[in-house]
């Protein structure tokens, strides 16, 4: 019992300090939240931690922010802009990653191992390096400034990762069920759709959501193939923007910031075991 | 266009699909469809533009004239490009023994207590939101009002509370603001490292740690003499991955200062080189030796790939 006691109490110290940590890490998000319900003079007048010396009275508390930055400043529009750029830049090159994943781990071809010494490279080639002539070939071809060429500018750029980390998986399968299903006459396709795909499942959804949370999260690539339009602008795009024309209107700020997170917040605390994987199966991606 | 040319035409494709068909029934032209569209792709968007940049980058604003190698040593000259170098210098110096001492301190205390994975959602769940997000977050931690207004800033309101004046600071330069800036990438990325570093330690068999204690040696000796050396490959990684972002550090700087201040880096100014001021010669220089910078980290990419496989 004492034995009990004492090793409860030397082990205060750590539990202080990993409380500490964890604090430090989530109250500058608490407030961001807090403060995108309160009203706009409240804001200016007081920190959002006063709102803790009358936890219980909720009337201090409003929807109106969000309503004007998702009707009136056009949040509500650069939302939807974000879905329509990131869903099919998830599922597109996710698709064409998984055909090459395969064909490297399991075809034999001239030229295998250089291509994929290529690949790996280009994981880390900065996408600066690309900027200038990708966007003199999409103002020819009138791709700037339009959903499908942000849609393959982001399927280039997340080809490298998404091929590297399905190739580590699929390679991995066993031999033995690519041996007996070509014994059986199985095609190299339907070996594909009908073992390879269904076995690659937790591999292909931990991509999924690093694709889905890159390119939601995307600034550079959207601010210089996209522009800061309202019609196409995503998020990221437009919140930068009010963070210059609205510095000191925090409750706005707040509101449009806590909009873009919303989504990516649910997906990576529901998905976080497929994050993590993802991120262990070698990340070299920034 | 004669009938005759067009016979040799129908002639010459019929003999060019024969060929595809025998290709395909001897299943060597298989792999190619399958890495086709990708090799496509990759070529389009990484290999020739990149290859077309460092073409670019001895040619003036326009890609018209020649101009030697004038845009690099602008770069190398012009006083904010050298105080972007300094402050890309600053960020790798702090930001990346800062991730990755933090990642391993949580990974490993964390490690010790019964909420653990509360604690470690909590440390990575900003590795979910945008960079904007964390910029909008993380300015207003940092808002400064003059000291006769009430500080809404966390950090202002902690200073009055203690009887401090107010500090500006994402203005105070050149320390205070970069550091300020850097804190927010610490923030963000702590969690990725610890996310990795946590694998890495729980790989450790713990008989061996446990061997350690019964031998009497303290927790702190068994740190530095046991888990240390064994995380040293993971350490690496970690710590090279690390270095690649904050060379290529943009959105933080884009949204929080935009460069102003004295807290200029490298990607940020490539932005506005391109997009501001329209000279593609300049900014394809400055993209070359964000690339330079990072190639040291693509040899060890490779090699490490080369020693994966070796394994194999």
């Amino acid at each position: 019992m004492i034995k009990k006691l004492i090793s409860m109490f030397s082990s205060v110290p750590l539990h202080l300090v990993i409380v500490t940590v964890a604090l430090i890490w989530i109250l500058p998000s608490i407030g961001l939240w807090l403060t995108s319900f309160r009203s706009p003079a409240d804001v200016a007048a007081s920190g959002w931690w006063t709102v803790f010396e009358h936890p219980f009275s909720f009337t201090c508390y409003t929807l109106e922010n969000y309503q004007e930055v998702i009707v009136k400043i056009g949040i509500g529009r650069a939302f939807i802009n974000t879905l329509l750029i990131t869903i099919p830049a998830t599922i597109i090159p996710i698709l064409i990653a998984s055909f090459a994943a395969y064909a490297f781990a399991w075809m034999q071809f001239p030229g295998r191992r250089l291509l994929f010494v290529i690949l790996v490279g280009l994981l880390v080639v900065p996408l600066q390096m690309t900027l200038i002539p990708v966007l003199r070939i999409f103002n020819k071809l009138g791709l700037a400034g339009t959903f499908p060429g942000i849609w393959f500018a982001h399927t280039g750029y997340g080809l490298p990762l998404i091929i590297y980390l399905l190739y580590n998986f699929i390679s991995g399968l066993p031999s033995e069920l690519f041996d007996s299903s070509s014994i059986d006459g199985a095609t190299p396709f339907q070996i594909f759709i009908k073992i390879v795909m269904p076995l690659s499942l937790p591999a292909l959804a931990s991509v999924t959501i690093f694709q889905f949370l890159w390119v939601w999260n995307d600034l550079l690539v959207a601010l210089i193939y996209l522009g800061g339009t309202p019609d196409v602008a995503p998020l990221t795009v437009r919140i930068s923007a009010l963070v210059g024309s609205y510095g000191q209107d925090w409750e706005l700020l707040t509101a449009a910031a806590f909009v873009s997170m919303a989504l990516p917040l649910i997906l990576f605390l529901g998905l976080q075991r497929y994050f993590v994987k993802g991120i262990l199966a070698g990340s070299v991606k920034g | 266009m004669t009938k005759s040319d067009n016979y040799i035409k129908i002639f010459y494709i019929s003999q060019l699909t024969e060929r595809i068909v025998i290709a395909m029934r001897t299943k060597k032209i298989t792999p190619w469809l399958y890495i086709g569209p990708a090799t496509f792709l990759l070529f389009f968007f990484l290999v020739y533009p990149s290859i077309n940049t460092a073409y670019i980058s001895f040619f003036n604003y326009n890609s018209e004239k020649f101009v030697g190698i004038k845009n690099y040593l602008y770069c190398f000259t012009n006083e904010i490009m050298l105080n972007s170098f300094r402050n890309n210098t600053l960020w790798v110096i702090v930001f990346v023994p800062l991730t990755v001492f933090l990642g391993l301190i949580i990974a490993v205390l964390a490690d010790r207590v019964k909420y653990e994975s509360i604690v470690k959602s909590v440390i990575f769940m900003p590795m979910a939101i945008s960079f904007v997000g964390a910029g909008v977050i993380w300015k207003f931690v940092y808002a400064y009002r003059p000291a006769s207004a009430a500080q809404t800033g966390i950090l202002n309101a902690f200073r009055s509370f203690l009887n401090s004046e107010p500090l500006p600071w994402l203005i105070e330069k050149p320390w205070l603001n970069n550091l300020c800036l850097i804190m927010v990438g610490v923030w963000i990325w702590t969690g990725f490292c610890m996310v990795i570093l946590s694998a890495s330690y729980k790989g450790i068999p713990r008989e061996l740690l446990e061997a350690a204690r019964v031998d009497g040696a303290t927790e702190f000796k068994i740190f530095w003499k046991i888990i240390l050396p064994l995380m040293k490959p993971t350490l690496a990684v970690v710590a090279t991955t690390m270095t690649i972002n904050v060379l290529k550090v943009f959105d933080i700087v884009y949204v929080m200062t935009n460069g102003n201040f004295n807290t200029e880096v490298i990607a940020n100014r490539m932005y506005k080189e391109m997009f501001l001021f329209r000279n593609f010669g300049r900014a394809s220089a400055i993209a070359v030796i964000l690339l330079v910078l990072i190639i040291p980290m693509i040899v060890i990419n490779i090699q490490r790939f080369r020693e994966q496989e070796a394994i194999r």
